[in-house]
C-alpha cells in the first residue's frame, strides 16, 4: 500500500525529460549554439592567430561594447519594449561627457555620475512618453532616435565652435584617480606576472602582448551577471518577465508594470552611457557618429540571444553570447581572405535564423500549435 | 432541485459585510456600463453575481478589485470608506480576485505565475533573493491539495489545460490569505467533471470563512452553490434574493430582462 502512495506523487503523464529536454528550454541555447558554429567556422578558415589570446582580446573588444548595449535591450525587450534611441544616445552621452570634463573642466567623480544622471533622466522621458501615451516604444524611440542625434550635432558645434568633434578628453581625464575604472586595462599586474613566468605571449623584450583584459570586457562580464541574476534570481525580474509577458494581467496581479518599465528604459539607456564613457576615453574625442545604428546591432544581438519580439521571454547570458558571435564575424573576417562586407550578409542571415527559431521555442513553450 | 443536496448551506451568516458597494456607477465615455449597483459580502457566504454576456458583472467586480475607480457610488471594507488606486492597494487589502481572464502569462512557469507580484525572498540587502525552493515546493504543495499533480513547477503555465490553469488562479487567491475571493466565471470554459471541481473549491474556500464572490452567467452553476443571488441587467441590479427565496426559472427571467426567454422558453418547450 505505502509503495502506492508514494507513487501518485509522481505523474504518469510525464515522460523523463533528459538533458536535452531540458535544455532546449532555455532562451540562450541558440546563441550557444551560434557561437559554437561560429567557431568552428573560423577554426576551419581563419589565421590560427584569431584564437590567441590577443586574437580573443581583439573580437572580444568589440563585442563588450555592443554587448553592454545588448543587454540592457535584452532586458528592455524582455519587459515588452524596444528602444531604438540607445545609438544616438551614446553620441549624446559621450557629447554630455565630453563637454563636462573638456569644456567645463570637471573631475571625473562628477562627470560621470552626472552623464549616468543625465542618461537615465532622457530614459524615463523615453518611458513615460511610452507609458503615459500607450503608444509602442517602437515609434517614440525612433522619434528620440533623430531628435538626439541631431541633439549631438548642434550640441557638438556648440561646444567646439562649428566643429563636429570634441578632442582633448584624454588629457583632461589624465591622472583622475576614476580614469582606471572606465579607460586602459584591467588586471595589468596579472597579466605582467603570466608573462613573466611564460605562461602568455610575449615581445621580445618581456612585455606581455597583451597587456591587461580592456576594461570593457569587465564591465560586460559584470553587466551580463548581474543581469541574469535580477532576472533569475530575484522578485524585480520576475515583474520584468511579467511585464512583458502579459502587463495588464501583471499589474491585475499586483506587479508594479509602469514602474518596471521605466526602470528598464532608464537602466538601457545608462548601458548606453556606460559604452558612450568608455568609448569617448578611450579614443580621447567623441564625434556625432558615435554609436551610429548600434540600436539595430543591440536588438539583433538580443534577439539572436533568444529574446522574443512580442515581450515576455529571452535572457541576458542569450544577449552575451549574441554580441560575442557579432564581435566574432566582425573581427574573425579579417583574419580570413573573405571579403569584409559578407559581414552585413551574415548579420541579416543569423538574425533570420534565430527569428525562426525563436518562433518555434515559444511556440514549443507555450504549448501552442 | 439536485443541485440543492449536492453542498452544505448555511443560513446566510447575519454578520456585517466585509465589502458594501452602494449605488456603484461606471461610466467609459459615453458608454454607462454600470448604472447603480449595490452589493455586499459577509465572511463565510457565496455570493453570486448573475448576468448576461456585457450585462456589466466584469466591470463590476473591477471596481471593487481596484483595476477600476467607479465614476460615482461608495466602497466601504470592514466599515470603513475606502478607495483601492491599484489591484495591489485591493490585494493587500485581502481582496483576492481571479479575473475572467486569469491574469496569467502563458510563457511564464507556474510557479512564476504563482507568485507574481508577492515573490517571496531569502537573504538581505544586495544577496535578497527569490526563495524558489519554497516556491517550487508551495506551488506544488497547494496545487496537489486542489486535486492537480503538476508535471513541474517549471512547467509552462501555456501548456496547461483551461481548468488547471483555473485552478492555478483559485489556489493562487486562496494561498495569499483573501478575506474576499472573486471569481470571474471561473466555470464559463470548463468541462463538466472541471466545473464541479471549481464548485468544489468554491465550498471549500467558504468553509473557511472568506467571502467568494461568484460571477456566472449559469443559473445551474450558481445555484450549486450559492447562499445569495444579485442579478445585473444592463447596469442594473434587479436585486438580491436568497437561497430558496427565488426558484430557477425566475433567476433566468430576470437574467433575461424578463419576457423574451419566456416566450423562446414556450417555443422550444422546456428550460433554456
Ligand atoms: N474599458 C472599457 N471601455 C469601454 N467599454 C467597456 C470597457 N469595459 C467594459 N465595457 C463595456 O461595458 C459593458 C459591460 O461589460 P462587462 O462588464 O465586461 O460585461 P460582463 O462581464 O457582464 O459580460 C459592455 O458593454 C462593455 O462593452
Ligand atoms: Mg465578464
Amino acid at each position: 500500500m505505502s509503495d502506492s502512495t508514494s507513487q501518485s506523487a509522481v505523474d504518469e503523464r510525464l515522460k523523463s525529460e533528459g538533458f536535452g529536454a531540458r535544455l532546449m528550454k532555455r532562451p540562450e541555447l541558440g546563441a550557444i549554439a551560434g557561437v559554437i558554429l561560429v567557431t568552428a567556422f573560423f577554426l576551419a578558415t581563419a589565421d590560427p592567430a584569431m584564437f590567441t589570446l590577443s586574437g580573443v582580446v581583439n573580437f572580444m573588444t568589440p563585442a563588450s561594447q555592443l554587448g553592454i548595449l545588448a543587454i540592457g535591450a535584452a532586458l528592455l525587450m524582455i519587459g515588452g519594449e524596444f528602444d531604438l534611441s540607445i545609438g544616438s544616445m551614446v553620441a549624446f552621452a559621450g557629447l554630455f561627457f565630453a563637454a563636462a570634463t573638456v569644456t567645463m573642466g570637471l573631475p571625473l567623480s562628477i562627470a560621470i555620475p552626472a552623464t549616468f544622471a543625465f542618461a537615465a533622466l532622457m530614459g524615463s522621458l523615453n518611458g513615460f512618453i511610452v507609458i503615459r501615451s500607450g503608444l509602442p516604444s517602437f515609434i517614440v524611440t525612433l522619434a528620440f532616435l533623430f531628435i538626439l542625434r541631431g541633439l549631438s550635432l548642434v550640441g557638438l558645434k556648440l561646444a567646439t565652435g562649428g566643429s563636429t568633434q570634441l578632442r582633448g578628453v584624454r588629457d583632461a581625464v589624465e591622472g583622475d584617480w576614476l580614469a582606471p575604472f572606465f579607460s586602459g586595462d584591467a588586471f595589468g599586474g596579472l597579466f605582467a606576472w603570466l608573462a613573466e613566468n611564460g605562461l602568455i605571449e610575449t615581445f621580445k623584450n618581456g612585455a606581455p602582448k597583451v597587456p591587461g583584459f580592456p576594461i570593457e570586457i569587465v564591465w560586460f562580464l559584470i553587466i551580463a551577471l548581474l543581469a541574469t541574476w535580477v532576472l533569475l534570481r530575484t522578485p524585480v525580474g520576475n515583474w520584468i518577465f511579467a511585464a512583458g509577458g502579459d502587463a495588464n494581467a501583471a499589474t491585475n496581479s499586483g506587479v508594479p508594470v509602469r514602474k518596471v518599465k521605466i526602470s528598464l528604459f532608464m537602466v538601457t539607456a545608462c548601458c548606453a552611457a556606460l559604452v558612450a564613457i568608455i568609448t569617448v576615453m578611450d579614443a580621447g574625442s567623441t564625434d556625432a557618429r558615435r554609436g551610429f545604428q548600434k540600436e539595430f546591432e543591440a536588438i539583433i544581438a538580443a534577439v539572436i540571444g533568444g529574446c522574443l519580439l512580442t515581450g515576455g521571454y529571452g535572457s541576458a547570458i542569450g544577449a552575451f553570447f549574441g554580441a560575442t558571435i557579432f564581435g566574432m564575424v566582425v573581427i574573425g573576417l579579417t583574419y580570413t581572405s573573405f571579403d569584409q562586407d559578407w559581414f552585413q550578409v551574415f548579420l541579416g542571415g543569423m538574425l533570420l535564423i534565430a527569428v525562426l527559431f525563436n518562433n518555434a521555442i515559444r511556440k514549443r513553450v507555450t504549448g501552442e500549435r | 432541485m439536485s443541485e440543492d443536496t449536492k453542498f452544505h448551506h448555511g443560513d446566510v451568516p447575519d454578520r456585517a459585510p466585509i465589502v458594501e458597494m452602494k449605488d456603484i456607477e461606471k461610466h467609459f465615455g459615453n458608454i454607462i456600463a454600470l448604472a447603480g449597483v449595490s452589493f455586499d459580502v459577509k465572511p463565510g457566504e457565496c455570493h453570486c453575481l448573475l448576468g448576461d454576456n456585457g450585462a456589466g458583472k466584469s466591470t463590476f467586480i473591477k471596481t471593487m478589485s481596484g483595476v477600476h475607480k467607479p465614476t460615482k457610488g461608495e466602497i466601504y471594507f470592514e466599515g470603513k470608506p475606502m478607495s483601492f488606486d491599484s489591484p495591489r492597494d485591493a490585494m493587500e487589502a485581502g481582496i483576492a480576485t481571479v479575473f475572467q481572464d486569469l491574469a496569467m502569462i502563458p510563457l511564464m512557469s507556474v510557479t512564476r505565475n504563482f507568485f507574481m507580484g508577492r515573490e517571496p525572498t531569502k537573504g538581505s540587502g544586495p544577496l535578497k533573493r527569490l526563495d524558489i525552493d519554497k516556491m517550487n515546493a508551495t506551488t506544488m504543495e497547494e496545487m496537489r491539495r486542489m486535486g492537480i499533480n503538476l508535471r513541474a513547477p517549471d512547467q509552462a503555465v501555456g501548456t496547461l489545460s483551461g481548468g488547471e490553469r483555473q485552478t492555478v488562479a483559485i489556489a493562487r487567491a486562496v494561498y495569499f490569505g483573501a478575506k474576499i475571493l472573486i471569481l470571474d466565471e471561473p466555470t464559463s470554459a470548463l468541462g463538466v467533471r472541471q466545473t464541479s471541481n471549481v464548485l468544489a473549491t468554491i465550498d471549500k474556500v467558504r468553509k473557511q470563512g472568506i467571502g467568494v464572490v461568484f460571477i456566472s452567467h449559469n443559473v445551474r452553476h450558481a445555484l450549486a452553490v450559492g447562499d445569495r443571488f444579485t442579478v445585473l441587467n444592463r447596469g442594473k441590479t434587479l436585486g438580491t434574493a436568497k437561497r430558496g427565496e427565488i426558484s430557477p426559472e425566475e433567476l433566468q427571467d430576470l437574467m433575461a430582462g424578463g419576457q423574451e426567454l419566456a416566450e423562446l422558453e414556450g417555443s422550444l418547450g422546456g428550460t433554456v
